[in-house]
């Protein structure tokens, strides 16, 4: 049992838990992953490590309502634990001091990619963070990461929150300012894959990290293959993090949808109908 | 009876579930001998003084002489006499490859049916499940030995890593189990379904070993949350067994590989066995599909197949490049398939998987087998111009695994071969790092349930030996 230590929503459907699970908090680097089995029953949900604490051996992890199983998660109060977390999974993020360098996130990607925006400003870089996300209320680890950053842009979809529009319109204007070296973005694949098309006229390196299905995080399924390069790879061994110009994000995003017919459905006849159902349905269409 | 006598005992049937029941529901197919049966099958065997089943039999269990203790009704001796070679008989009983081992070489197999030496295995090994709390039956778990104070890892927890830890613990070494996943007994309990292997018989094997105290640790992933350096290091563990497996699924690299709908056998089985996706209960997705294909001719392709009938697809087929002879799947296991209604496509191999993002047909080539390769088996080439296509809505990849790709981090140090096997030494199966040793699949042993105990048996062995010329 890992022992959910605090528990609190952060903003419409986005919920953050710390928990108790002092092996993987000692052996953790960033850009490694977990996985969530909160109960018998439950789904494997590979999730990021939004903070971790070695000495109070916690992990921190930020997350959205989108389908059945994260909607589960929300179900577990402090106090309450979760059956299985395993990890660190997958290959730590290579963090070198590569002169500037722009973390570009969205929605709950700010909170999985903090601790990697955090790490490449720790090792010397000038980081702009430029955040997105679809409205105001959505709004998560602005604080977090101003205080990481040099430089801190939001933007928000409709425009309710600072800079209206998306992420790649403010990236787009920090890219024709020279110097930009690096870029890590982490956010929905979609975000991701208009991330690596504006940077790559540009020739800036990019990296994204990656969120497929997976099921054990260990090499042993083959659920989490993505396309890279033209090769087959496996997100929870060699990844999550790839070259974000040579992924194939198309095909990312049609596997992610490996289980939405059943999935609709799992939601509709779950045990778990809560209250939440109206915002899913919000989000599945959003 | 006299040996004339004897082959005229008629071979008894393990009796089934019928097929037209059994494609409905996940219980186990065979349904064991009545002690009648276990009895009469019993009295067909000649007692040998030879006994060539011995032989045929990767541990050399005492074939004659644990039927001869069961035709005299005495079952919790006949099941000690197997215990002493074999720590899982109502395992390997059900799903050891009898047709190639033992009951290959039996003399009454030269003249009809082989003496059914894994059905009675297996009836001994339930037997003894069921009476393990009669008075004079041990199972393996009754001696509690005085502590060594020696600590063992042993690392996975299939069947070479229950076997070590079972060994080590009954000559009061403390042994500790790390297992990646959340769930203890490795392939038995993620690859092998239920209507093969009741989960219950190796959650039953694992109890065992609680209570000769067998620390289980799940979620641990060597070379992850702890290095095999920390174990012995920081933890005070004085040796290490390494019982990894080979579960990284082989992919064939083919044009649509990626499409939805197209599985590997690990992903299938495991989201199906370990994740119980055919239970309403359990949230774990699985596509349900009309027409599946299975690419394949093992164990592994004969089993998902089966589980697909289960799920309820209308049609499966089986595609494999050689012809049926050279399968190497349990011929119990080709039969019951077929009893199922698995549609066998023979000498046929996958050229590319066809659709948009969604697989909707394989498109196949056929072959003929040339002349024999370097492991002597003949070699399957394509028949240009043969092309044609399987509809299909899901497609599962069956042809092999490898050892994982966290295998040489888990390893931490210990040598790998270019196929990426931990190298050991045959006789003690001691890596190159010393203290630490490692069998089963990820040493490439036979990929068998009985070769990965016997490994388990042997390191056991060793590590015991190990331990005691340390000093302290
Ligand atoms: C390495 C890694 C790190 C991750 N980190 C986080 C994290 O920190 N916080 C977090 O909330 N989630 C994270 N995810 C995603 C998370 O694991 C789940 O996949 C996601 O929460 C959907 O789960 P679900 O079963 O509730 O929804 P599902 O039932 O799987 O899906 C509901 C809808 O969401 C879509 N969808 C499914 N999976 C994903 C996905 N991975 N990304 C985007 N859309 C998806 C589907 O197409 C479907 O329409 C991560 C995934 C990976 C592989
Ligand atoms: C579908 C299928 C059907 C089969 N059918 C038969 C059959 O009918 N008869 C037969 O005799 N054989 C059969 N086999 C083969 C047999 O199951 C294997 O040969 C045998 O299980 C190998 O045992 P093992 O001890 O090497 O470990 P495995 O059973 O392979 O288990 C290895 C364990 O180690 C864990 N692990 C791996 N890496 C780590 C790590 N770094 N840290 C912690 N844990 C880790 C894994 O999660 C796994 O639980 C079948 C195999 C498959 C896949
Ligand atoms: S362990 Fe397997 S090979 Fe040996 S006697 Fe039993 S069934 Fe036969
Ligand atoms: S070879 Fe067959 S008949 Fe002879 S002892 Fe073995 S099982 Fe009995
Ligand atoms: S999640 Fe199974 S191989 Fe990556």
């Amino acid at each position: 049992m890992f022992k959910i230590v605090e528990r609190r929503q952060l903003a419409e459907a986005t919920h953050l838990f710390r928990i108790e699970a002092p092996d993987i908090a000692r052996a953790h680097q960033v850009g490694q992953f977990i996985i969530v089995h909160a109960s018998e029953h439950s789904e494997r949900l590979p999730l990021s490590v939004a903070d971790v604490d070695p000495q109070a051996g916690t992990l921190t992890i930020v997350v959205q309502v989108l389908g059945h199983s994260s909607q589960e998660l929300t179900l577990f109060e402090q106090g309450e634990g979760f059956r299985d977390v395993v990890g660190p999974l997958g290959q730590p993020t290579h963090i070198e001091n590569f002169g500037q360098a722009a973390f570009v996130g969205g929605g709950v990607g700010c909170a999985a990619g903090f601790l990697m925006a955090k790490a490449l400003k720790a090792a010397g870089n000038y980081v702009t963070s430029i955040i997105g996300f679809r409205t105001k209320e959505l709004i998560i680890f602005e604080d977090e990461l101003r205080q990481i950053s040099d430089e801190l842009l939001v933007t928000t979809d409709d425009g309710s929150y600072g800079k209206p529009g998306l992420v790649t319109e403010a990236l787009s204007e920090a890219l024709d300012a020279p110097g930009l070296d690096f870029v890590l973005t982490v956010g929905p694949v979609p975000m991701m894959a208009a991330v690596a098309h504006t940077t790559e006229p540009y020739g800036v390196k990019t990296v994204a990290s990656l969120n497929p299905i997976m099921v054990d995080g260990t090499g042993m399924c083959g659920a989490c293959r993505v396309t890279v390069g033209g090769e087959t790879r496996f997100a929870c061994v060699d990844g999550p993090e790839f070259d974000a110009h040579q992924v194939d994000f198309d095909e990312l995003a049609a596997r992610l949808k490996m289980y939405s017919g059943q999935e609709r459905e799992a939601m509709a006849h779950g045990p778990h109908d809560c209250k939440l159902d109206p915002v899913i349905d919000k989000f599945n269409e959003g | 009876m006299d040996a004339k006598e004897r082959m005229h005992i008629p071979y008894q049937e393990m009796p089934e579930q019928p097929a037209s029941e059994r494609v409905h529901n996940f219980d186990e197919v065979n349904q064991g001998y009545s002690e009648q049966q276990a009895l009469a099958e019993a009295d067909r065997c000649l007692q040998c003084k030879k006994a060539p089943c011995r032989e045929g039999c990767p541990v050399n269990i005492d074939i004659p002489g644990f039927i001869a203790m069961l035709r005299e009704k005495k079952f919790a001796e006949a099941a000690a006499k197997i215990h002493k070679d074999n720590s899982f008989p109502a395992i390997c009983g059900r799903v050891c490859p009898q047709e190639r081992q033992c009951q290959a070489v039996c003399v009454v197999g030269k003249k009809g049916e082989a003496v059914g030496i894994g059905h009675l295995e297996r009836f001994l090994g339930d037997w003894l499940m069921a009476h393990e709390d009669d008075e004079g039956v041990h199972t393996g778990s009754a001696q509690q030995p005085a502590p060594t104070g020696r600590k063992v890892a042993v690392v996975g927890s299939g069947p070479s890593s229950l076997t070590v830890a079972g060994e080590l613990a009954r000559k009061g070494h403390e042994v500790t189990i790390f297992e990646a996943l959340h769930t203890p007994g490795g392939v038995m309990v993620f690859g092998i379904p239920q209507f093969r292997l009741p989960k219950e018989i190796v959650a039953w094997e694992i109890g065992q070993l609680a209570h000769v105290g067998v620390e289980i640790r799940t979620n641990m992933v060597i070379g992850k949350t702890l290095t095999v350096d920390q174990l012995m290091e920081a933890q005070g563990y004085d040796a290490v067994f390494l019982g990894l497996g080979a579960g990284s699924p082989i992919f064939m690299g083919l044009p649509g590989e990626n499409l939805r709908g197209v599985y590997s056998a690990n992903e299938f089985l495991t989201r199906v066995n370990l994740m119980h996706a055919y239970r309403d209960d359990y949230d774990t997705p699985i596509r349900k599909a009309r027409r599946v294909a299975v690419v394949g001719g093992g164990n592994t392709a004969m089993d998902a197949s089966r589980c697909a009938i289960r799920l309820g697809a209308e049609q499966v087929t089986l595609v494999y490049r050689r012809s049926r002879v050279e399968m190497p799947a349990r011929i119990e296991e080709i039969r019951h398939a077929e009893e199922e209604g698995l549609n066998f496509q023979f000498l046929t191999n996958p050229v590319r998987f066809l659709g948009k993002e969604d697989v909707e047909g394989m498109e196949c080539i056929r072959m003929e087998l040339g002349e024999p390769g370097r492991d002597g088996r003949r070699r399957p080439q394509p028949i240009e111009g043969s092309e044609f296509v399987i509809e299909a809505d899901q497609v599962i990849i069956a042809i092999g695994a490898r050892v994982s790709p966290l295998a040489p981090l888990a390893a931490a140090g210990a040598q790998l071969d270019d196929r990426g096997h931990i190298i050991t030494d045959p006789e003690t199966l001691a890596t190159t790092r010393p203290g630490v040793f490692a069998g089963g699949d990820v040493i490439g042993s036979e990929e068998t349930i009985i070769a990965a105990m016997r490994d388990g048996r042997k390191a056991a062995r060793a590590i015991d030996q190990y331990l005691s010329t340390r000093s302290s």
